[in-house]
């Protein structure tokens, strides 16, 4: 029986990766990802996991080498953040057209410039159109939970994609959390050894990654929009999996005191678990306020977040990342989309807030929710409204 | 008989669009995309081969004769083997249908 304990998030999900038993883990170092990949080099030096570590010499390289290992057929495993993702942008995009159902979390941070070491979700809103699928944690127990279930969910024959499992950089990479690590044996059961329908091997060449001329180039891309549609239905299927055997529940679109509220925040990462104070104090105060938390970015659950709202008369959706001179927070344009056609919807309101690092308290989504409601009531010139900025 | 490419559908495609034909690429016609076409002079060839090293396409060899030529299947006129040959054998000519 799994125990509970006190343990930093980074070195739980490290555990966690340990877990899944990966073949190869190709990784370069940096802040806030820093000690998940230190620690699997760890317990790989220790012989307390065989894989290969390749300690390579960049995020480029890092990708590189996840890609000839995913495409053996090895199970791959890979981490980083911010400058990072960027770095290794270009071959990011490679592995998700190629099929190769590699693993990598991201501890969310800010982009330069001004250089910031601290969390928001300007890297992950870089990487949206990478055919990537996205998972958000929350807390640490989601992201060993998400770190699990990515294994399965990339490597499931229907799926076959890369999974990014993010996590905020130091509002869960670096504290100390309850978290519970499942038994070897119990992921042993849960995820089955990795196979690759058809990966490189000498006794059968293939050539992956081929040139495609203009006549066969959009079916390759139709091809993989349609596998990450239709990936959706399986990580529904496989969080249900994991529900079952590990008692924890996932959806792509969590509710809190939404259903009849006429008010919902919606959140995404850490960050949503201070918001949940606000709410919980709001209902107490006898307002029809909820939450919602979106866990699936990629491919977007536009049915759920639709369902999750469907008595809300406000929208107030929270981003930590900008999109410089458009429609604002990426996920409020999303969201926007997604009821743009609906005949009935709620008003949404943008609010951009907590980027570099900067805190917000219980105070100040209150504040937040107050100023949504006063917005949907009053109408707005702008876009969107950034919150706590010194003007 | 296999689908030709502007036959193929998206769900024709193998997974991740991976080949799994070794040597595919030779089934593909670049010679298409010539404009000017190579013309032998052979009596002036001196089998030195610098046209066939210099060929980027890589589609230049000997024919029976020993003389060095281009496969036009392959071929795309672009020209540089021409430039190249010590003894001018070869001379680009204007493709016409």
């Amino acid at each position: 029986m799994a125990t509970r304990v006190g343990v930093e998030v980074s070195i739980a999900l490290a555990d966690a990766v340990k877990l899944a038993n990966p073949d190869v883990i190709a990784a370069y170092p940096i802040t806030p990802q820093t000690h998940i990949v230190e620690h699997l080099a760890e317990l790989v030096a220790n012989g307390e996991l065989d894989a290969e570590y390749i300690p390579v010499e960049s995020e480029h390289s890092a990708m590189s080498a996840c890609l000839g290992s995913s495409a053996t057929g090895a199970r791959t495993f890979t981490a980083t953040a911010s400058q990072g993702l960027a770095l290794m942008n270009e071959v990011v995009y490679v592995a998700a057209p190629m099929r190769l159902p590699i693993v990598m979390a991201v501890a969310n941070r800010a982009l330069s410039a001004p250089l910031s070491i601290w969390c928001d979700h300007s890297d992950m809103m870089s990487v949206r159109d990478t055919g990537w699928i996205q998972i958000i944690a929350e807390n640490g127990q989601q992201c060993v939970d998400n770190i699990i279930c990515a294994f399965r969910i990339g490597e499931d024959k229907r799926v076959l994609l890369p999974v990014m499992v993010h996590l905020d950089g130091f509002n869960l990479t670096h504290v100390i959390e309850p978290i519970e690590l499942p038994e070897q044996s119990e992921v042993d059961k849960f995820l089955p050894p990795c196979k690759f329908p058809l990966p490189l091997n000498p006794d059968k060449p293939v050539a992956m990654g081929d040139f495609a001329p203009p006549i066969i180039f959009t079916e390759t891309k139709w091809a993989q929009e349609m596998n990450i549609r239709s990936s959706k239905k399986v990580i529904l299927e496989i969080w249900n999996k994991y529900y079952k055997a590990f008692g924890r529940k996932y959806s792509p679109v969590e509710k809190y005191h939404s259903d009849g509220a006429k008010v919902v925040l919606m959140t995404m990462g850490a960050i949503g678990e201070t918001a949940s104070v606000a709410i919980d104090e709001m209902v107490a105060e006898g307002q029809s306020v909820g939450q919602i938390r979106l866990r699936l970015w990629r491919p977007f659950p536009f049915e759920e977040l639709r369902e999750s709202v469907k008595d809300a008369d406000v929208l107030i959706v929270l981003d930590r990342a900008i999109s410089y001179g458009g429609p604002g927070g990426p996920l409020a344009s999303e969201v926007k989309a997604a009821f743009y056609d609906q005949v009935k919807k709620p008003k949404i309101i943008s609010f951009v807030g907590g980027l570099g690092g900067r805190d917000i308290t219980v105070a100040g989504f209150k504040d937040i929710v107050k100023k949504g409601i006063e917005i949907a009531k009053s109408g707005s010139k702008k876009e969107y409204e950034i919150y706590g900025v010194r003007e | 008989m296999a689908k030709s490419d502007n036959e193929l559908t998206w769900k024709d495609l193998e997974i991740g669009y991976i080949v799994t034909e070794p040597g595919s690429a030779r089934q593909y016609e670049s010679g298409t995309w010539r404009s000017q076409r190579p013309t032998y002079d052979f009596k002036k060839c001196i089998k030195c081969g610098l046209c066939a090293l210099f060929c980027p396409e890589g589609c230049i060899n000997q024919n029976k004769d020993g003389n060095f030529e281009a496969d036009l299947f392959y071929c795309k006129g672009c020209g540089i083997c021409a430039r190249e040959c010590w003894t001018n054998v070869i001379k680009m000519v204007e493709e016409v249908e």
